[in-house]
Formats: structure tokens, sequence, C-alpha cells
């Protein structure tokens, strides 16, 4: 049962919204940050590719083993298909089996509790050392979490949140089995709607049982063959897929780069359309606010600028920043200090800080009502459960009214600010915006990310690493994603166990870090200058 | 002798004399040849005759001026916007729409499985171990144990070696096909499949050939048509992949697909097959299992069962199941699986509990209650029933002048008589186009008398709408 005596102050501003009169007299505006990607070192670089040819060779040296049963199999062998063309592609399945197998100890943890600050983890007995099947152990162990996108610290199975969440269960169930076009409309969507668009500050909006889905499913209602739409090169994999499911011809523009941006539009809109010729019906400009792979930030004085100049429509993607950026989490645009009117639909998701699931698309009344007839997702997928709607409006509310909230996005972006600082200042390459909770830190080669998982993990620290293919073959870095629920002591520790690593792994390899006489004589040969930083428009 | 002075020096002499002996105006000839062939390769390649002169940035600048997009949506689109029902309550056996409670016949829980007790207890104990997000997808740290508790129990209960768990229910299928099948495959699909397999067909940018509706004799025509192309090219047909994806229960008209049929087939030509059993699992077969247990064939002749639990079990998300060779590969590959954040442990928790009510007596209430509902529709002689006797899902559409607004009214009628039905939704992109329809859903929580009650209902409501207009009719 729901315990008794749960604050309701916050529930009844979400029962009779208030105008937005809670603005910070002083608006602290930012402008877009120069990036920085620095490049490995020559030597590095060499090491890498080293590595990665390494792991080829050794790999079909395997395979060749394993043609005569000296090396054990990976995977399972089909049943009954005699006869029929491979299910897989060669090299696919070599990668599949000789390198990312590799790693497959250090991902998918499982989790016995919240993913929370620090979370426990079962171990896993492995079946045999093909690594292909593992059982839950009875053991499992305390980690220092900073993997899960828990921005603003809401996984949590207590308080406020949690309590509403289980009265929701009570009051209005679990499930709703029919599409939100049939009968799938609760009463609870609509009060979770009204409440995103005051929050994101835009006249409509309209949520979805999926992050992922809202826009695989929702941009092919909003643009269509005969229309344009550019996307940034390193968008997420559901835009793109959106993107190709729309029909749409699809540009690509350099991440982040706004003068390729202006390229583009400049040489499609005067082209016409590729084979017809024809003026382009419209022109839809795909972005994300905060990118997870890189924590950048888009440019979005710069990008809103163009997209005026140019008539086109402005797509954002704020997944990962709306709740974690801006001084009253409402995403980049408050971080840039753009009016959201001028961008056309604002898009974000639940399941990063608001410790939830699902997506939301927030526009104009026409846009949502041409949605509401046209979204896939809004037709045949299911609705979003009601206890989820109900953790997202406790959530947000708490973020848009209460002192806690604001202790949360205080919390978070001094993580960010501390944590950041003393990265850089000790010499790791970090991409990133300043105030980007999402932090990788490159290493640049695979056999090194493996290290450092594996380590860290022996040191009760549970990290993401990325490699190929989500990142260039030089990319491979391990992430850190900061939350409002990380202490002082837990950011600390982690800068603690890194230092630890670094004698062992070599993992400073910026050109500015303090080093040894030794080292500054070898960066004389092997460090590569830095790209050149871009000229980003400062003007805000 | 005379053969061996005749030495190579001797033959290179006479090649080299041979050039004295060549006309002039051959030279000449040769020489203009040569300068012509520099000629073409140092002239620039022009492309098509427009593009000669490049645009000047005036020029460029004129033209996006001139430019006007479309609107990004057509204007007024907020002015029209039908009203859509709200609910208000549970979505159990009764549902209160628009503040009045209805008995429910439009959701499709048809074992019930939303509003027990035990499976909120089971949610609300969820939320107190895990909070409701998992805060990541699968891979960083948004596995949590139930995740792999209920892959197992699912794989298990499916006799299955290895069962995948999504998030979504639609993102299910459109996930798994692109997975395997890519560009240059070939699938073979039926025309009324759900959208979420036409969404993953598209995704897979395989050329896809559509058999008429539970029509295999058209399939094998098809399947004979590829046959020749492939004997054509087969060194092409050797890496090309054939699949075949198909509903078992079909949501769009209710009919049941003839596997065993399917099965045949499938070894003669060489397709794997992938079987959505979103609405068909936990329906069909003596435990539920779907129609390979409805058919008791093999499990392994079909790749990939893909399921939903968002419908008999009454929460959120899909899950695949089939041997590990196939089902594993998705665990890189599933994009929904990948990129997305992990099914939330309450939903999971939800469908580990609701399983334990899985037996007999259940599914074989739902299939009576479904035979008694189709029996009872098809006496009513103002509309046709499109469906199987054994499928939960009906769908009705008027004899005479079937429109989804007329549709839409009687729905409304019928909820002021407190009974909830809801007409079929479809979007303008399906690749063939709906006729309009009533989906009516039996669940097993009805009884006879409210089930024949209702259809009872529905004819005096289809009654009431038709009559008056035929009476203005007469006046007229």
């Amino acid at each position: 049962m729901p315990p008794a005596g749960v604050q309701t102050p916050a529930e009844r501003m979400v029962v009779e919204p208030v105008l937005d009169d809670q603005k910070p007299k002083q608006k602290t505006v930012h402008v877009s940050e120069p990036e920085e990607f620095e490049q490995a070192p020559l030597l590095i670089a060499l090491v890498a590719y080293l590595n990665l040819a390494l792991l080829v060779v050794f790999g079909y040296i395997r395979d060749f083993m394993r043609m005569f049963g000296y090396e054990c199999t990976v995977g399972a062998k089909e049943w009954g298909n005699e006869g029929f063309p491979p299910l897989y592609h060669e090299f696919e399945s070599f990668y599949h089996r000789n390198v990312y197998h590799r790693g497959s100890k250090l991902t998918a943890a499982p989790l016995a509790g919240v993913p929370g600050a620090e979370i426990d983890i079962i171990d896993r007995e492995w079946g045999d050392a093909s690594l292909s099947s593992f059982k839950l152990s009875d053991k499992k162990r305390r980690y220092l979490n900073v993997g899960s996108y828990n921005y603003l610290g809401f996984a949590q199975n207590e308080g406020y949140c949690s309590h509403q969440t289980v009265k929701e269960i009570r009051g209005n169930g679990c499930g709703l089995a029919s599409p939100r076009k049939e009968l799938g409309t609760h009463e609870i969507h609509r009060q979770l709607e009204t409440l995103v668009a005051q929050f994101v500050g835009k006249e409509s909006a309209l949520v979805f049982g999926m992050g992922f889905a809202t826009n695989s499913l929702n941009l092919p209602a909003l643009v269509d063959e005969g229309c344009l739409l550019i996307s940034d090169s390193l968008n997420h994999s559901c835009i793109i897929l959106g993107a190709r499911l729309s029909g749409a011809k699809i540009a690509v523009f350099k991440h982040n780069d706004v003068e390729d941006l202006e390229r583009v539009l400049k040489r499609h809109i005067v082209m016409g359309q590729t084979r017809t010729r024809r003026p382009w019906r419209k022109i839809l400009i795909c972005v994300e606010g905060l990118y997870s792979m890189e924590g950048t930030l888009c440019n979005l004085p710069a990008i809103v600028e163009l997209k005026k100049k140019y008539k086109a429509y402005l797509f954002i993607d704020e997944a990962h920043s709306i709740g974690a950026m801006g001084e009253r989490g409402r995403g980049v645009s408050e971080h840039f200090g753009v009016d959201t009117a001028d961008i056309d639909i604002m898009m974000g998701t639940f399941s990063k800080s608001f410790g939830a699931c699902g997506g939301y698309i927030a526009s104009s009344k026409d846009t949502i009502a041409h949605l509401k007839r046209e979204s896939h997702a809004h037709t045949y997928a299911s609705p979003m459960s009601p206890p989820v709607a109900r953790q997202i409006i406790a959530s947000m509310s708490l973020i848009r009214d209460s002192e806690d909230g604001k202790k949360r996005l205080r919390q978070l972006a001094d993580n960010v600010t501390y944590f950041r600082n003393e990265l850089r200042k000790r010499g790791y390459i970090i991409y990133g915006d300043s105030h980007s909770p999402v932090i990788p830190v490159i290493l640049f080669t695979l056999a090194n990310i493996c290290a450092f998982a594996k380590e860290c993990l022996n040191r009760g620290l549970a990290t993401v690493i990325v490699a190929f293919p989500a990142t260039t073959m030089l990319g491979a870095r391990a992430r850190f994603c900061v939350s409002a629920s990380h202490t002082r002591e837990h950011i600390d520790r982690v800068l603690t166990i890194l230092e630890e690593l670094d004698p062992m792994i070599n993992l400073k390899m910026s050109a500015n870090r303090p080093g040894s006489a030794f080292l500054d004589f070898w960066r004389h040969f092997f460090t590569r200058p830095k790209v050149p930083t871009r000229a980003v428009d400062e003007a805000s | 002798m005379d053969g061996s002075d005749y030495s190579w020096a001797a033959k290179a002499g006479d090649v080299f004399h041979s050039y004295y002996e060549i006309p002039f105006y051959h030279l000449i000839v040769e020489l203009a040849l040569v300068l012509f062939i520099i000629k073409i390769l140092m002239s620039k390649s022009t492309g098509s005759p427009g593009d000669e002169t490049p645009l000047t940035e005036k020029e460029m600048q004129k033209l996006i001026a001139e430019w006007t997009p479309e609107p990004l949506v057509p204007a007024g689109a907020a002015d029209t916007e039908p009203p859509v029902p709200v609910i208000t309550s549970k979505v159990g056996k009764y549902v209160t729409v628009n503040g009045k409670e209805c008995l429910n016949l439009a959701t499709m829980n048809f074992l019930g499985m939303i509003g027990k007790e035990e499976i909120e207890d089971a949610a609300v104990a969820s939320v107190q171990k895990y909070g409701v997000g998992s805060c990541g997808p699968r891979g960083f740290y948004g596995t949590i144990d139930v995740h792999l508790l209920l892959e197992e129990k699912l794989a298990k209960y499916m006799e299955c070696e290895e069962a995948i768990i999504y998030s979504y229910g639609f993102a299910t299928v459109a996930s798994a096909i692109p997975a395997y099948s890519k560009r240059g495959d070939i699938i073979f699909c039926d025309k009324e499949v759900c959208y979420a397999i036409q969404k993953g067909i598209l995704a897979s940018r395989s050329t896809v050939f559509y058999y008429n509706h539970n029509d295999l004799d058209h399939l094998v025509e098809l399947l004979e048509k590829q046959a020749v192309e492939d004997r054509k090219n087969p060194k092409k047909a050797r890496v090309t992949n054939r699949f075949l994806v198909t509903e078992g229960l079909f949501v769009n008209t209710g009919q049941i697909t003839n596997l065993p049929r399917l099965i045949e087939l499938k070894q003669k030509y060489k397709f794997r097959i992938f079987l959505d059993e979103s609405y068909s699992f936990g329906v069909l077969g003596e435990c539920g299992r779907g129609l390979t247990e409805y058919y008791n064939v093999d499990r392994r002749n079909v790749d990939m069962i893909v399921g939903s639990m968002e419908f008999s079990l009454g929460s959120v998300g899909g899950f695949a199941c089939g041997s590990s060779f196939v089902i594993r590969h998705q665990r890189l590959a599933g994009q929904g699986y990948v990129f997305s954040a992990s099914l939330p442990p309450l939903h999971a928790s939800m469908v580990i509990k609701a399983m334990d009510y899985f037996d007999k007596d259940l599914f074989s209430k739902l299939i009576n209650n479904c035979k008694i509902a189709h029996e009872a529709l098809e006496a009513i002689d103002t509309i046709t029933v499109t469906a199987d006797p054994l499928s939960p899902m009906k769908h009705i559409r008027l004899i005479e002048n079937n429109s989804e607004e007329a549709l839409r009214e009687i729905c409304n009628l019928a909820r002021d008589n407190n009974l909830a039905i809801t007409v079929a939704s479809y979007t303008s992109t399906e690749i063939f186009k709906k006729e309009p329809s009533i989906r009516l859903t039996v669940n097993t929580e009805l009884t006879e008398e409210e089930i024949c009650s209702s259809v009872k209902l529905i004819e005096e409501v289809i009654h009431q709408y038709t009559s008056p207009s035929q009476d203005i009719s007469e006046d007229s």
C-alpha cells in the first residue's frame, strides 16, 4: 500500500498548471563552445591499428584451429536448414566471434536493484570458455555507477515519485492493451501531455511508450517523398531509421559543423530534388541537443539562424539534454537562451533524466493534431502505461516546482563542472561541452578500453566502454555519465581510481597533460597537432 | 650456316627497317589519331548541358529567396481533430470511457491479466525494489535480473533455446526483420500483415513480394517465379537469403495462417520463416504457445517466433524466441534492443507473474468465448464478420454503406449504452488500403450472457443508426 501522507504541493501544481512565473531574475545564457576533438598521438594511433590488425590475424588463426577442432566454438549451430544460404554475412560473424566476443564479460552486467549512484551487480557464472551462456550466481557486489543515464537521480525505489507510481498502479493498473487512437488514451496521458508542453515551452505535446519509437515512427509522418531531411552525421540510430522509413531524401552534414550545414542547405535548395530537379517540398533539419557518444551540444543559436535564413524546419532530439541541461532543466534551448518558438519540433525521452521510459514530441497545435492522425506509434503501438506516466509527472513537477528538484539540478551542474575540470587538469582527453553530463574519456585502442573496464570493475567502478562500430576505428572510449545522485566523494573516488590505473593503462594522453621530461621529449616526436578548432559563431 | 646467321639482331633490324616501308600518309593518319585521343583525355568532362556554367552567388541567392516550402503539416489540422474517447479507470473487464462505465469489448486484454491484483502486487514490489526506469540500454547497465529471468521463463515456456525481450511490442518485429534481412535479400509476405511488419520490411531495404491474404497458392506462384530467376543467376542465388514473414493470427483480419503448408514449402524453396505471434501467443494452442502448438508442428521449423507482452500478458514490451543461433544475433543487431532503454523492470515482473496464470482451462475458456461471440455475430444480418471462429478479434463491417464515420457513430451509440467497442485505426500510409471495420475483442472475463447481450446491443445500435436515415430517405 502507498504510505499515507505523501507530499501534495507538487501534485497540485500538476492538476492546476501554473503559469511559468518562476523564471530566474538573471538568465544565464551560454554560447556555443568551440569544440576540441583532440586526436591520438601518432604512436598511439599506430598501436591502435596494430591492435586491430592483430585481433584480425588471431581471429583467422583461431578460425583455422576451429576447423580442426583445436579451439572452442563460439555460438550455436543452425538446426535443420541444410542447403540454405548462410544467414549471416561472413565478416559480421567473424567480428562477433573473434572481436566482440572477447568483451562479452564486460558488457550487459545484470543489476540486482535500482540503477542509482551505487549498484549491485550479480556475478555471472559462465557456462564454458566460449562465454556463450551464463547463469546468475547468488553473489553480488556493490559498484559505484557512472554508466547509467540517471542524470537527475530519479532512478529511485523510494520517495515521492515511487509512492506516486505505486498509487497509480493501484488506481489505474499497468496496461492498456489498445493503441492510443482506438481505446488507449487515458486521462493520465492528457495530464502528462499538458505538463510536458508547458515544461518545454510549446503549445502542445504527444507522448509515446518508447523513446526510440518516438523518432523512428514519427519522422515518417512529418516528411515523405519530395522532402529533404538534413541530419547530423552523429545522430542516433532511431533518427536515421525514422529518416529511412520516411522515404525523404537524406543529406548529412559534418557533426555540429554549422558551415557545412549551410553548404548542404544552399546546395540542395539551389539544385532542387535529385532526379526531377523540382524544388523540395520542405526541408527538415534533424539534430540532437546533446550527443550521447561525444558529449557535445548542438550549436543551437547558429542552427536556428540558418534555419530561419533558409526557411527550413528544425527538429531537435533532446533525449539526453532535457532535464539535464539548462538552469531549470529545460534542455539546450534554455542553456543557449534560444526561444522555443524558433524550434519547430522538440522531441525528447523520459528514460534518462526522469527515470522512466518513453518519449514525447512537443510542437504547435497543428503539428500535434496532424501527428495524432498520422503518427505510426499513436495509431498502432501500445501507449505508455499509467505508472510510467505517473513517474514522469511526479519527477517533472519536482524539477519544475520543488526545492528538491532545484537541488538536483544544482548538484548535477556542480558535479559536471568539478569532474570535467579535474579530468582536463590531469591530462585526460575528454570531449564535449563543459556543461555536458556525458563525459567520454578517449582511450583510442580496443585493448585499452577492455583493460580499463576490467580494472575498473575490479576496483568497484562500473563504467561504460564504447568501440567500433559505435565509434570510429580510433575512437574507442570510456564514457562517464554524471548524476545528481553522485556526491563529491563519489566523483573523487572515480578520480582516484583513474589515477591508479593511469600508470598501468596509460589513460592520460592529452598533449597538454602535466608530464615528465621523458614524456615531453617523446611528445615532440609523436604528437600530432590538434585539429584546428572550428570557428564557431560566438554571437548568440 | 644461313639459318644460324639469321640472329635476333637481324630480326630486330628487319622490324626496324619495315618502318621505312610504311607509306607516309599512314604516319600522318596515326599522328592525327594520337593527337585526337590526347585532346579527348585533356578536355574536361561536361555533365548535362544545363550544368555548363556554374551559378553565380547572386543567382543562388535569388533561387533561395524564391523557394517557398510547404507548411510542415497541413494548416488547420487542429481544428478538425476528431474527439478521442478518454479512459479514466483501469482497463479491465469494465472500463470508464468519457465518464461512462462500459463493458469492455475493445481492448486486447484477451486473458484478463490487466486488473489482476496479484499481478499489480508484483508490479508494486518491483517498483519498490528497482524503481521505474532502467536508465540505460541493455548493454550499458540497463540489464536487470528480472529481464534475464523473464527471458529464461519465456524460452522455457516456448520450449526454445533462447528468448530476447524488447521494451516495445511494435519495435520487436520491426527490429527483428532488418537484423537478418538485408539489401538484396528477398522477403515473401502476406498482404494483410500488421503495420509493424511492413515497417520492418521497409527498414530492411530487402526486395519484398506480397502474396494475397492467406493464399498459399499465390505464394507458390511467386516462389516459382523467383526459382526461375535463381536458376538464371545461381551465383547470386547462393548468397541471397529468402524469408517468409507472416502473422500467426492476423490483427487486420482475424484469420489464422496455414503453418503446416508453409513448413512444407520451406524446405522445398529454402526460405526461413519468421512468425509474428503478437496476437496468437497466449491465445491459440492448448497451453497458449501459439500457432505451432495449435497445429502441433515442431517449433524448430519456425526460425523465429515473435510475440507481444502487450495483449494476452497485459503488460508492455515484446519478445522473440527461437534457436540461439538465430536469436543471439539480435543482441548486437536488433536496433530496438541495442539502442533503446530496456524494459522497465515493473513490466518484466508483471509478465513473470502473469505467465503463472497460463493454464489449459484459461485458454479453452477464451476459445469457447470466441466461438460464442462468432456464432452470435454471424446471426446478425446487417453486418459481415471477418475472423476465424477461434480468433478473439472480430472485424465487423456494415453490409450497406460501410464507412468509418458510420462505424464511429455506432461505437459512440454503443458507448452511450455502456458497451465499449472501437473502430480499428489505420494511417493513410498502409501499403494496401484497409476497409474500415469495428474490431471487437473477446476476453476470458466475459460470461456467455454478457457476450450474447453485447452482441444483441450491437445489433440494436446498428439498427438505431441505420433506420433513422432510412426514414428520412423514405420521407424524401
